[in-house]
């Protein structure tokens, strides 16, 4: 019986894309969900939007009871203000900014390349003990961290890493996310990338660096907003002591824990403090689109 | 598995007990030396992994046997701890009730957000779902932004929505939103839920993306008429990986919540109305320093998880069918 392939019918597209129109899709259907998108954003961009209309509103206007979602008479002297605090403090303010921008650009890139490698053997291949040691990293995920704290502790204090960047950096290497994160990205690959390679001749070292990695490009992209988020903002107040070792959210900390009068520089270090990971995360979500939308992975 | 289809057509030979054995561990041995790459690729994250996470689990659970106080040396009192927990503690049993609520109710719905946003969003061209996928985003990445919801839920009758609720006449007086015990459950249920597009949402973002596009077109010509049926019979199977993985987001941080809490209504919570098992784990560790019931604690909460996600596992497997 030959039945004949029947082609989709063509259709009108609200959308347009470089990547070719997506079949199955209506036009009023295309612009309910943008409408639907559109209200809920709104909502959800509250945050946002109120932490960055508060960090130009004057003190006066600061205080007015109940707070106003707009500002009257807006000002640049909160951040005036940041700035010339900062400028004041004992340790050099570029000291704090150092250490943060370290410990998130040598822990964010630790992370991936340790958490990608071991995620790699994990997702694709079976033997003793992988499915064990999978399972232990997704587990940990659910311990709480409050208990681990003492324990943690004493490990960090045989080894001799207290009060040194050590402390802070190594840890953040072995968290159990990434791990989980690039094992379920890696999972989807088709195998037939592998073998290729491996009938080339390809060691597994060159088969994950010149395979797996670019081919889990969305993965690790993904994984370098959560690992900057976190990083960026550690206090560690725990491991360290040396002022010159502290990092920037503790100084900002700091020196806005000023009660009122500080809390236009405050506001104003909110805002300054968002820049960062918001610029990771609009780098990052631009390039997984991109990726995506030119090249799917072919077997 | 091979080792039965060798022998498949042989007369069976039998071992004693321990030849067997000792034929298992040799067998296992020669799978380990095959795998040599692939445990170097695991050692230098297995190492960090275990020194700073697996070993203080270990300790942590051990300890939960003992009373430590942190000063003096831990002294065993094997499953007192757990006994407390259960038959004395009646706001450990308060704190249960309180996580179980919440995570039942925002774990599911905070789960189905993520999904249909993400999916929602990845219906959008390009650059509109770049900007989504930020804004949507924008609660988990600006810190502690939550704090606007104390100024939403405002006490007094100027508080956002006491003044419009006035004025429109739903309420003759102020609400006490965030300070009285009966309201407080429903307002933290909604900033709970309003917080949940996190870590699984930018996942399951990500996993949308890597869909293999050629499955749409197939599934087009074999009937495929409208985005729903593709949603469940193409998309939804084809990432079950991601799934799971934003599922295993939502319970950490569905049992999980409590400083978030704090910060909205307090610790304690008025009448402990909201008091959740993390509240009771930082209340004894943190505050009381009796590290041997935190942990006890902390291993409850642990098994609670664990046995959620193992639920949630069998759930899942029906999804596409």
């Amino acid at each position: 019986m030959a039945t004949k392939l029947e082609t989709p019918k063509k259709r009108f597209h609200f959308f347009k894309s470089k990547a070719g129109n997506r079949v199955n899709r209506s036009t009023s259907g295309d612009l309910g969900v943008l409408i639907f998108l559109i209200f809920f954003a709104v909502i959800m961009a509250l945050p946002l939007y109120y932490a960055i209309i508060q960090s130009l509103k004057p003190l006066n206007e600061l205080y007015i009871f109940p707070p106003r979602l707009y500002v009257t008479d807006p000002t640049m002297d909160n951040y005036a203000d940041l700035f010339r605090l900062m400028s004041n403090s004992w340790v050099p303010f570029s000291r704090y900014i150092f250490n943060t921008v370290m410990i998130t650009v040598v822990g964010t890139f630790g992370h991936i390349i340790l958490a990608s490698m071991a995620a790699y053997p994990l997702a694709k291949y079976r033997f003793p003990g992988s499915t064990a040691f999978a399972n232990i990293v997704r587990f940990s995920l659910m311990f709480n961290a409050t208990v681990l704290t003492i324990p943690a502790y004493i490990i960090m204090a045989a080894l001799g890493w207290i009060d040194t960047y050590f402390a802070v950096i190594i840890p953040a290497f072995g968290t159990s996310l990434g791990l989980y994160l690039m094992q379920n990205f890696m999972t989807d690959l088709p195998d037939a990338l592998f073998d290729a390679a491996k009938i080339d001749g390809a060691k597994e070292g060159r088969i994950f660096w010149k395979i797996v990695m670019p081919n889990v490009k969305s993965g690790w992209l993904t994984l370098m907003i959560f690992s900057v988020q976190s990083l960026w903002n550690t206090n560690n107040g725990m491991y360290i002591y040396s002022e010159p070792l502290k990092t920037l959210p503790y100084a900002i900390s700091q020196i806005t824990s000023g009660g009122y009068a500080r809390a236009g520089a405050s506001s104003a270090a909110v805002v300054i403090m968002m820049l960062v990971p918001i610029t990771v995360f609009i780098i990052s979500q631009s390039n997984v689109l991109e990726t995506m939308a030119k090249s799917g992975i072919k077997e | 598995m091979a080792e039965i289809n060798k022998t498949a057509g042989r007369v069976p030979v039998q071992n004693t007990a321990w030849q067997n054995i000792v034929k298992y561990f040799k067998y296992k041995w020669t799978e380990i030396k095959k795998a040599r790459a692939y445990y170097l690729f695991i050692l230098p994250y297995g190492l960090i992994f275990t020194t700073f996470i697996v070993i203080p689990v270990v300790v942590s659970v051990v300890l939960s046997f003992t009373a430590f106080n942190m000063i003096q040396n831990p002294r065993w009192i094997f499953i007192d701890n757990y006994y407390q927990l259960f038959m004395v503690d009646d706001l450990f049993l308060t704190a249960l009730k309180n996580t179980l609520v919440f995570s039942v109710i925002t774990g599911p719905i905070g789960y189905l957000m993520c999904l249909g946003f993400a999916w929602l969003i990845n219906e959008m061209p390009p650059k509109v779902r770049a900007v989504m996928t930020l804004l949507f985003y924008a609660p988990a990445i600006s810190g502690n932004s939550f704090v606007i919801f104390t100024f939403l839920f405002s006490a007094d009758e100027y508080g956002f929505l006491n003044s419009r609720l006035l004025n429109w006449g739903f309420i003759t007086e102020a609400v006490p939103w965030l300070k009285a015990e009966q309201t407080i459950p429903a307002c933290v249920i909604v900033v709970i839920l309003w917080m949940s597009l996190g870590t699984g949402f930018l996942s399951l973002i990500a996993g949308l993306q890597s869909v293999d596009r050629q499955l749409y077109e197939a599934g087009a010509i074999d009937g495929i008429k409208n985005r729903w049926q593709e949603l469940w019979y193409i998309t939804l199977p084809s990432m079950k990986q991601h799934l799971m993985f934003a599922a295993v987001m939502t319970i950490t941080s569905s049992f999980g919540m409590g400083s978030m809490i704090t910060s909205l209504v307090g610790f304690p919570s008025p009448n402990y109305a909201a008091h959740t098992i993390v509240h009771h784990l930082e209340d004894y560790g943190n505050l009381r320093f009796e590290m041997g019931y935190a942990s006890a604690i902390a291993t409850m909460l642990f098994l609670l998880m664990v046995g959620c996600n193992q639920v949630i596992q069998k759930l899942l497997r029906k999804v596409g069918t």
